[in-house]
């Protein structure tokens, strides 16, 4: 079988966003990052486990009808610093976005330390600073390693 | 110094710290000088949890400056018992006082206060978070009996949720300082605090027997091993007999050793250490005002400088 035989296991889109060398078992964590569970009406086609040759195994995810902004692209590096993100119209890539990671991600986790305030009900939103490999909690401190951010997303 | 809050030691220079015990050793040589400093100033106590030494002395402190102090009085009698929010009860309350003193059981709560208020803003312990002006304290109590550079120190007892050993480790990388920590595996230093120690390129030598580094230290800062952390009494009795100390421990120990404790103690330190020159925990204990005085006197001056435009 042909390399691209295996990329039209996923099907290709008209327009919108392909996600692409996601660490295989990161598909859905970033679709709950990004806040897309199909109750939009977009569609939206996953890979998961697919062959590649740079990961070995990877994810991959399509939306439709919808292009990522550099502050969503920016937020997916805390989980996914290695994806590459294309900007599709008319099937042809237009852009690609490169990931920088951000200073700091505010309101996408919650503090895995349960007695840090951002865990009580105080009006005040979390927010980490980022860090090399990892992520820390501005309030209490907390450092949250880049492998277990994705079970601390705090996002519908 | 010039900060607007005391939140966490992490944000200390060493010029800040030296700045504050400079201070508060012209306080504790001529007390009475700084009778006035602070009149008609009113400092708010806001303990969400039981404190003893902490509280009465900012209460001293505030009073010695010639200011007054109000105290929201215990959690059960004031209305976050009906469910006020601590951000709420923290805008209100800043309506009141010139600055705040803020203890609550939650980490990151004094930061997450500083968020609500424009008023000087002092952090009495954040669960088991920080307690920065302990760390002061406990450094101007090592600066006079031990100096601060070129001495080794060792610190015994609750590293993973003792809030002043967070404050302490951090604020002494400011020094040229070894530092040793003497822990059961189980209450190690927390992975924040390592983070911490890291970055600042201090060495971490963690130990599980006093013994192995007691002939070495300047400074032993003991502290207490709290039965809560044990899911059994058994464990917890175990452990905790390994970090106490008596003065046949310190036979192995410098003549010119430094021991000190944030207290309460219970049972860390026996009672006949009191008795010898090493003990050093009530004269740290004292040291309280003083070094709080010229902290309290150092953000109000700041709040004003601040408020009247003045040099920056």
């Amino acid at each position: 079988m042909s390399d691209t035989d295996r990329e039209l296991r996923v099907s290709k889109i008209r327009n919108g966003t392909v996600i692409d060398h996601l660490a295989a078992g990161q598909a859905l964590n970033v679709l709950a990052l990004l806040g897309i569970d199909g109750s939009g009406g977009e569609g939206v086609s996953i890979g998961m486990n697919v062959p590649s040759d740079k990961l070995a195994k990877k994810d991959i995810v399509k939306v439709e009808d919808r292009e990522l902004s550099q502050s969503e692209v920016d937020v997916l590096s805390v989980i996914a610093p290695e994806a590459t993100i294309n900007i599709i119209r008319e099937y042809d890539v237009v852009d690609k976005k490169r990931i920088d990671r951000p200073d700091a991600v505010a309101g996408v986790l919650s503090c895995p330390n349960r007695n840090c305030i951002t865990n009580a009900e105080e009006p005040v939103a979390t927010r980490f600073a980022v860090l090399s490999d990892g992520l820390r909690c501005d309030y209490c401190g907390e450092i949250v390693r880049e492998d277990e951010v994705a079970e601390h997303l705090d996002v519908t | 110094m010039r900060q607007d809050h005391l939140i966490s030691a992490t944000q200390l220079s060493r010029a800040d710290i030296e700045a504050v015990l400079d201070r508060a050793a012209e306080i504790d040589a001529d007390p009475g000088a700084w009778e006035g400093r602070r009149r008609g100033e009113i400092l708010g106590l806001c303990f969400f949890e039981p404190s003893t030494r902490t509280r009465m002395s900012f209460d001293t402190a505030m009073k010695r400056l010639g200011g007054q102090t109000i105290d929201m009085g215990s959690v059960e009698s004031s209305s976050v018992k009906k469910g006020e929010t601590l951000a709420d009860t923290m805008r209100v309350v800043e309506g009141y006082a010139d600055a705040l003193v803020l203890r609550h059981p939650l980490e990151g709560s004094a930061k997450m206060a500083t968020e609500f208020v424009d008023v000087p803003l002092v952090n009495a312990g954040d669960g088991a978070g920080q307690h920065p002006t302990q760390t002061l304290l406990d450094l101007y109590t090592m600066r006079e009996n031990a100096g601060l550079d070129d001495v080794t120190v060792g610190i015994m007892g609750d590293l993973k949720y003792g809030r002043t050993v967070h404050s302490l480790a951090s604020a002494l990388t400011n020094f040229d300082v070894r530092q040793h920590f003497v822990s059961p595996e189980s209450l190690q230093l927390p992975r924040s605090v390592r983070y911490d120690l890291h970055e600042s390129g201090a060495q971490v030598r963690e130990h599980t027997e006093l013994g192995e580094v007691l002939p070495d230290l300047d400074v032993l800062y003991v502290t207490r091993i709290q039965r809560e952390r044990f899911p059994d009494e058994n464990e917890y009795l175990k452990v905790a007999g390994e970090y106490q100390i008596d003065t046949d421990d310190l036979e192995a120990a410098k003549d010119s050793l430094t021991v000190m404790h944030p207290l309460p103690r219970v049972d860390e330190i026996a009672p006949e250490v009191d008795e010898t020159t090493h003990a050093k925990y009530f004269e740290q204990a004292h040291n309280g005002v003083p070094v709080r005085m010229a902290l309290l006197d150092m953000l109000l001056e700041n709040a004003q400088t601040d408020t009247t435009g003045g040099d920056e």
